[in-house]
Parts: structure tokens; sequence; C-alpha cells
């Protein structure tokens, strides 16, 4: 599972920089069928969260309502230089992890 | 005598003019790319590099650029080197002829060709993620560079075929395709506007999909949509089709990869 994140290049101590990530995942539903009409199972991101610097900052529970390859955005208090790393976990198990460094000045 | 000459040439000209005149039924200065019928939503989505989805299968496609691959245990970039500078423009180019092979190739078909080929390795399965992700890198080499494709010599009668196709009706529907992309561009089809059919997109990421697919998914789409017969992936007639769209499409920039409903 491939992700991308965006962080801005530089973020300034103690404002809110926003973090952006997309995930390459078919987001199954449940609701659909094959060409022999037997179910296609689900298969979402079910959890979704995000540590900076080791402290958990995001965390998101996702269903069948979000569309394949789910781009979620969302804002934290740009603190001290270091990581963010994002970890999920789908319905079939797998989990997918991803990282980037942030800079603050 | 050379007076004479010189009419029939002259005559002879204006005949040419007159063909090439009559030959595009939409004017140059008329062609509108599909991100003109898209909403805003869809425009934003494609022009931001992160939120655009198709950028997850170029990215792959980058990485696979420069993986060995096959008996030859060679990479892309171990003959084309960077491609940001040795791909840019190709695929405004495609589909091209390629004399030497005798056969007409779009870019899904010419990567393929270069895996046997050159690399020594299994082709990759029509609409895979592989051939998406590699054809989608190459492609987005040339955004922002006019399309333009040759039709001459041996290509003529790949792009004849084409024109025949396009004007063809066909279906339950009995629809050609230029009575919806050149008839009726613009105007609403249920909840969408008609667009003029251009494929400057491709591979584009198509919400209904919920993925990305090739030109040819998408000329399969409007085949289901007239209720016509889909012909099998790498039938020659979407290739010849795709030889006439691009022609057709003459002038307007590259967008892969695109987002489309």
């Amino acid at each position: 599972m491939a992700a991308r994140i965006q962080v801005p290049p530089q973020a300034k101590r103690g404002e809110p920089m926003p973090v952006r990530i997309i995930i390459q995942h078919p987001m199954e539903t449940g609701y659909r069928h094959d060409e022999v009409g037997h179910p296609i199972k689900r298969n979402v991101i079910r959890e979704l969260s995000c540590r900076y610097n080791g402290v958990e900052v995001f965390r998101a529970d996702l269903s069948s309502g979000i569309a394949a390859n789910p781009y979620i955005q969302f804002y934290t208090v740009a603190e001290a230089s270091g990581v963010l790393e994002f970890s999920w976990i789908d319905d079939e198990g797998v989990r997918g992890s991803e990282r980037a460094p942030v800079v603050v000045a | 005598m050379i007076a004479l000459r010189a009419v029939a040439a002259l005559a002879a000209l204006a005949l040419c003019a007159g063909a090439t005149a009559q030959e595009r039924a939409l004017p140059l200065e008329r062609l509108k790319p599909g991100t003109d019928f898209l909403g805003a939503d869809l425009r934003a989505l494609q022009s931001d590099d992160l939120a655009n989805p198709a950028m997850l299968w170029v990215e792959r496609g980058a990485k696979m650029w420069s993986e060995r691959a096959g008996t030859a245990g060679r990479s892309c970039a171990d003959c084309h080197q960077d491609a940001a500078r040795t791909m840019r423009g190709v695929a405004a180019s495609y589909p091209k002829f390629d004399a030497a092979r005798g056969h007409l190739f779009n870019l899904e078909s010419r990567i393929n060709a270069c895996r046997v080929e050159h690399q020594g390795a299994q082709p990759f399965k029509h609409e895979s993620d592989e051939l998406l992700s590699i054809t989608a890198y190459v492609a987005s080499q040339s955004r922002g560079l006019p399309i333009h494709v040759s039709i001459d010599g041996p290509a003529r009668a790949h792009f004849e075929a084409g024109r025949a196709a396009y004007y063809r009706r066909r279906g339950q529907m009995n629809l050609a395709c230029a009575q919806c992309h050149e008839e009726n561009w613009g105007k609403r089809l249920f909840a969408e506007t008609v667009s003029q059919g251009h494929p400057t997109a491709y591979p584009a990421y198509r919400m209904e999909w919920q993925t990305v697919g090739s030109e040819e998914r998408r000329l399969r789409a409007c085949l289901s949509g007239v209720r016509a017969e889909m012909l099998p992936y790498g039938a020659p007639e979407y290739l010849d089709l795709e030889l006439f769209l691009a022609w057709r499409a003459e002038g307007l920039k590259v967008e892969s990869p695109g987002v489309r409903r």
C-alpha cells in the first residue's frame, strides 16, 4: 500500500500546520457483487493514526462510506522538528505505515 | 505549358486545403479539453499533485522506471536514462506507427513491446496496476505539451479506419461517437455535461472506476453506454480510434494523469 504525505517544507513553531496524506487502497465497501453475483467482502482501512515525535496527534476510524484511495487532511501544532509516523490497518489485517520529516523553525 | 502546370498546382493546392478544412468537424480553435467540462471540485483535484489520486500510480511508475526486470536484467532507466528528459513530449506523439515493427502502438503497447524485446520480460496485462503506473509516469512527463500525432504514410490507413469507426453508428442505441461528442457537446446527459471527447488526460483517475484506467477502458465505457458490443482489450479498432482521437485533439495539452468523472 503506497501512501504520500505532505507537510509544509518549513513550519513555524507554535503555529498550526496542515498535514495531508493519501493512501492507495480499494476501500471495498462490502455492498458490491462480482460478475457472477457473489458479494465482495468488505475491505476498508478501518483505523488510521498519526504520531508526531512519538505522541499520537490524530486518529480516525474509517468505514465503507469513504471513497477508494482515501485522502485525509488535518492540522496539528508544529512544536519541534522531528518525524510524523502514520500507521493504518485494513479489514484483512494488512498494516501499512509511512513517515515524513517535519522541520520547525 | 508552365502556366498550365501552375494552374494545375494551384488547383491541387486548393483541393488539399479544402480537404483539410472539411476534415475537421471541430475546428482547432473551438477545441475544449475534458477539464473544461468538469466541476470545480474535480478540476481542483486534478491540479493538486498530492490530492490527485492518480499521482499514487505515477509515483509507483517512477520507482518501476529504475527497477531491473526480465532475463536481460535491465531497467527502463538503463536505456532511457532520466525520464524527465528522454520521455518529455513522447506521450503527446502517441499513438505512433513504428515502421520497423510495422505496427501502430499506443503508449501502453509500446511499453510492453519494450519489455518483451529489451528486457526479456513478460508483457504487463491490460489495465494492470503495473502497466497503468509506468504508462502514467511516462505520460506525465508530457504534461502541458500540445498533442501532435503523425497520420502520414502507413499511419494513414489506421487513421482512416479510426475515423470510420468514429462516425459509425453502433449498439442498441444506434449512436456514433460523433453524435454526442461533435453534435451535442456542452449539453446535458442526465447530470453530466457531454464533453468533446478528447483523450488528453489518460491514463486518468475516474471517479466512476475509483481507480486509474487507460483510454481503452474509457472507450469501452462509451461502447457500453450506447449498448454496443465491447471489443476485447487490445483490439486494433481501439488503436485506430485512439489515433483518430489524438489527431482530432491536435494542439490540446496533455494533462495526464488527469481526473475525470
